[in-house]
């Protein structure tokens, strides 16, 4: 019997760490999709600068929806800042040991990537500001006339979005006072969810928002993007079945992943056996079994084979639980992470 | 250059508390809030208990891990005493350094910066011992240079049995408990 008692009673740390409430799940979940729709774009964009159709692709246009959504996780980001007036410091300095520091110089190259991949579509998705604004409109005929220029533009949507899905892993994995997070498997798992997430969103804007004509307001144009194929012409139906098929795919990677992490954490100390108890047992693991894995992963997967082979019609219903199931993963992880800590092993 | 280190001898501690109200006194540490604290650790099955009882802070580590994930560089290692230290102004507040933590020795001060044990350098570089070390009535602490094998915290950790907190977690912790 060990019992421990102590007069410390700091807010936030006693009785429980809990230093994080949903603005870092929502910026994680937000970070994580738009490095999968970065990447999704990026892989379309190398596709595109070969020569194939564009009317082919849905995800080449995600970029300013990316963009509204990276603003809406820094704005999560700056609201969970204890010391708001003082976040200039992150780009005073570069510090290589931290992951938050990489992260936060990695956003800071996304931002122009996203908002010139953006530009390949101004015309179509933002006509009103290539009207206003010329000097962009000659940006925007500039890269898409140039092969090269685009396929620049994906390697470097790639790049980014791999390091931006995998930083929001890494960020949590890094910290060894937190055994639910000590797994190399959360950098890829996040990313993996994140490109989930992504195919998801752009399936459900898809079917939501109508293509064309493109909206010229400018939420709308922005959504439209999604939406707009290259040319005058709407996507083509196979479109959605590419995204269902590549949807199932990243769900069924993350299920493995998540295996993997299970299996890690539960052959390894008392400390991160406790901490994986945390989600089979404890106050997280009926979010995490019936919201993550059941609504999450699993029912769409189901719906979506069902899809796929024409039993069912194409619905939202299993891009909603993705991206519920996406957001949840965060959820739990960072909740259930800061609950874990490390058992003393030794004592006096 | 010092690397200061702190010996608690755990047979002498009564847990009276003195330290942690010589630390708030002398640091200003915000109402609710504490940079140490008294752990009472009870082991065994009756009868057969033991009790130890510890005054916990911040370890100033050797290998701290707040330090390493601090964007910013607040938290940083100084090079006087080669103790943990938080730059007020460089700090966000983003919290890093308290999930970090194995041993939940920060806090976020209502300022909204991360504040923590400074080993009370600013009495220590004027010769002074840190504030809880100077009013403990059982004279159950010591201050000092772990570097130098003269010093009374090198000599009492070679001659008595000592352990540290979740070493473990590989942070090669500074403060030391006599048992």
């Amino acid at each position: 019997m060990i019992e421990i008692t102590t007069t410390r009673h700091n807010p936030l740390v006693d009785p429980v760490l809990s230093v994080w409430s949903w603005e870092i799940p929502v910026y994680l979940f937000f970070g994580g999709m738009i490095a999968g729709m970065m990447i999704l774009a990026g892989i379309n964009m190398l596709k595109l600068a070969k020569g194939e159709r564009a009317e082919s692709f849905y995800s080449v246009q995600t970029p300013l929806l990316g963009f509204i959504l990276m603003n809406l996780g820094m704005g999560a980001l700056f609201l969970d800042l204890a010391h708001k007036l003082y976040v200039y410091r992150v780009y005073m300095a570069f510090e290589p040991h931290s992951p938050m520091s990489w992260g936060s110089w990695v956003l800071l190259l996304v931002y122009p990537v996203i908002l010139v991949s953006a530009l390949i579509r101004l015309p179509q998705a933002w006509p009103w500001l290539g009207e206003r604004a010329p000097v962009l409109q000659r940006l925007s005929d500039a890269i898409v006339a140039s092969p090269g220029k685009v396929k620049l533009l994906g390697i470097l949507n790639i790049g980014l979005g791999i390091g931006l899905g995998i930083y929001t892993g890494i960020l949590l994995s890094t910290m060894v006072a937190r055994p639910l997070w000590n797994s190399a498997i959360l950098g890829p798992l996040f990313l993996v969810s994140g490109l989930s997430a992504a195919a998801a969103m752009v399936h459900l804007t898809a079917s939501l928002v109508p293509g064309h004509p493109a909206p010229r307001s400018f939420l709308g144009g922005a959504f439209a993007m999604l939406v707009q194929p290259l040319g005058e012409r709407p996507p083509e139906p196979r479109t959605a079945d590419g995204l269902v098929k590549a949807d199932l795919a990243f769900l069924a990677v993350e299920l493995v992943l998540i295996g993997l992490l299970f299996i890690g954490l539960a052959s390894s100390s008392a400390s991160h056996v406790a901490a994986i108890d945390l989600l089979t047992s404890g106050k997280y693991a009926t979010i995490f079994w019936w919201v993550v894995i059941v609504a999450g992963i699993l029912v769409p997967l189901a719906l979506q084979w069902l899809e796929l082979g024409h039993r069912i019609p194409h619905t939202i219903l299993p891009a909603l639980l993705v991206l519920a199931g996406g957001f949840a993963l965060r959820w739990v992880m960072v909740g259930a992470g800061q609950a874990s800590h490390m058992i003393a092993a030794t004592g006096m | 250059m010092p690397r200061f280190g702190m010996v608690i001898d755990t047979l002498k501690c009564v847990g009276c508390m003195d330290c942690v109200v010589a630390c708030q006194t002398e640091n200003d540490v915000p109402f609710g809030h504490c940079r140490d604290w008294i752990v009472t650790e009870t082991r065994g099955e009756f009868p057969n208990l033991s009790l130890e009882i510890r005054s916990e802070r911040c370890n100033h580590c050797d290998n701290p891990p707040c330090v390493t994930c601090c964007p910013t560089g607040a938290s940083h290692v100084e090079g006087f005493g080669k103790t943990v230290q938080v730059t007020a102004e460089k700090c966000i507040g983003c919290k890093a350094c308290l999930a970090a933590c194995p041993y939940g020795a920060r806090f976020v001060h209502p300022d909204g910066y991360a504040d923590k044990c400074t080993f009370c350098l600013h009495r220590v570089k004027e010769g002074k011992d840190p504030a809880c070390v100077s009013v403990c009535p059982t004279h159950c602490m010591v201050f000092g240079d772990l570097d130098d094998p003269k010093s009374a915290v090198s000599q009492l950790l070679k001659s008595r049995k000592h352990h540290t907190i979740l070493p473990e977690a590989g942070t090669k912790p500074r403060v030391f408990y006599l048992t």
